[in-house]
């Protein structure tokens, strides 16, 4: 991605994208390999082929479309689509970029939630430490998601065979990284 | 030369016997690691999916700490930290307004220069070589080389050869004395990052992998990156679920294979850490020819 300040004025999603990601979206050609290659074309509710389409005709509502579909919060950014696509087309940046747009307008999907809560924790736990400690994130994640029972009997394993640390690691100076964030958060 | 370590965050809690193994085999062969002082989280998905300025400014101030400590190569294992350092580094190096805006975020000079290895190079370039003097045992088992998404895509950052057929990990397993196996599903995805937050879905995506593993008659799965092998391994139960017949083969890290093969202990190279028990591969070491 080469600039990531958003000026929407009045600039369409194709063109946003096409600005923030360095893609051209027309030279997508619609060969497929993509939406074939996806492990998780299966769990979508656009195919990433679909997505690009939608991009390329911009008919009435597509903005809306993208954004409030699962697909762009399920890609797990396997770079299997950029690997095998003939034009090079970054579809895993493109598809930051939507989830971060999808988040700006405030559209992301009920479904997805569990996802951007996840994410939001593990930036959270970050921004506390400058590390991930992934018993932090965990209860964090279980207290936003009121999931708390799934993954529960796991930790007392985990903490046995010393793979879950009690006292937290951290950067030397937290604050520095608290700083980080705040300057780039705005 | 020096060889700088950024350990990731995993490696350090539920991927800890992959830094244990790691050091382990690097001890071994007489090669110091020099952890890059007070790193941090690379941000992971979670960064590049919500704040692309800190998806960069992370691994940035990480690479910034190596350059000040003088370090000109760093080794990155897990994979997902080497796949967001290698691309901060290449917006980095391609961009000045993007390392001036770094830099001023970091309120430190940040270049981006120095040259990430991933496991495989490391291996590569500093085990190899001197490799032959300590392995003393034959692994005598079959066993499946998985790759996953981020040390073998994209390309032009992972430089592997074959990213659809890749070879680095099954020319290790087989120095180590065991049978790579030819399979389908070397680098499929096993869900990563969706482990907690859609665990149905990466217990549908790992049972792929653990069924064409065992169905081509694998004794071991071996993998080179901490996401893999907790989902792989800590997940077996769902895993086992989505299967016909569930199965017990072990999940183990490159390192760790290879120091059995050194005839380093068990414990050291924390095969007891498992949820999947190691034990049948440990047995297997010494046993007769397959």
């Amino acid at each position: 991605m080469e600039n990531t300040e958003l000026h929407t004025g009045d600039k369409s999603l194709k063109q946003l994208v096409e600005k923030s990601v360095g893609v051209e979206i027309q030279t997508c050609y619609q060969c497929g390999k993509c939406t074939a290659g996806c492990p998780l074309n299966e769990e979508m509710d656009l195919m990433p082929n679909q997505i690009l389409r939608m991009l390329q005709a911009e008919y009435p509502g597509y903005e809306n479309e993208i954004l409030t579909s699962t697909s762009i919060w399920l890609c797990l950014a396997c770079d299997t689509c950029y690997s095998r696509c003939p034009q090079e087309v970054k579809l895993p940046h493109i598809m930051d970029f939507l989830r971060q747009e999808s988040v700006r307008q405030k559209l992301v999907n009920p479904k997805a939630k569990n996802i951007l809560r996840f994410h939001r924790a593990f930036l959270d736990e970050v921004e506390r430490n400058g590390k991930l400690n992934e018993l932090g994130l965990t209860i964090d994640y279980k207290l936003r998601s009121m999931d708390l029972f799934q993954d529960l009997q796991n930790a007392p394993s985990m903490l046995l065979k010393g793979k879950l640390g009690l006292i937290p690691h951290r950067v030397q100076n937290p604050d520095e990284i608290k700083k980080l964030f705040k300057k780039i958060n705005g | 030369m020096r060889i700088g370590y950024y350990p990731g965050c995993s490696l350090q809690g539920s991927g800890k016997e992959y830094s244990e193994s790691l050091f382990a085999v690097a001890e071994k062969c007489g090669i110091v690691l020099e952890e890059i002082n007070d790193w941090n989280c690379c941000g992971a998905s979670a960064a590049h999916s919500l704040n692309h300025d800190l998806s960069v400014a992370l691994p940035a101030r990480t690479l910034a700490l190596a350059e000040k400590q003088g370090l000109e190569q760093i080794l990155v294992p897990c994979a997902a930290c080497f796949g967001r350092l290698a691309t901060a580094q290449q917006e980095l190096v391609s961009s000045e307004p993007m390392r001036a805006k770094m830099s001023d975020y970091l309120e430190m000079p940040v270049k981006g220069t120095a040259r990430i290895l991933t496991v495989f190079e490391f291996l590569q370039e500093h085990i190899f070589p001197v490799a032959d003097q300590y392995i003393v045992n034959k692994l005598n088992h079959k066993t499946a080389c998985y790759y996953g998404c981020l040390l073998s895509r994209p390309k032009d950052l992972t430089r592997l050869e074959f990213p659809e057929d890749p070879m680095e990990m099954d020319a290790v397993m087989e120095m180590a004395g065991a049978t790579p196996i030819d399979w389908a599903f070397k680098t499929e995805c096993c869900g990563a990052g969706l482990s907690v937050s859609r665990t149905d879905i990466v217990a549908k995506l790992s049972a792929k992998i653990v069924e064409d593993a065992v169905s081509r008659g694998a004794e071991s799965i071996v993998v080179a990156c901490p996401m893999c092998q907790m989902n792989l391994d800590l997940r077996r139960k769902e895993i086992n679920k989505q299967m016909d017949k569930g199965s017990d083969i072990p999940v183990m890290f490159i390192t760790q294979a290879l120091g059995l093969s050194m005839g380093l202990s068990a414990d050291k190279l924390g095969l007891n850490r498992h949820f999947v028990s190691t034990g049948k591969v440990v047995s297997c070491v010494g046993r007769k020819e397959v």
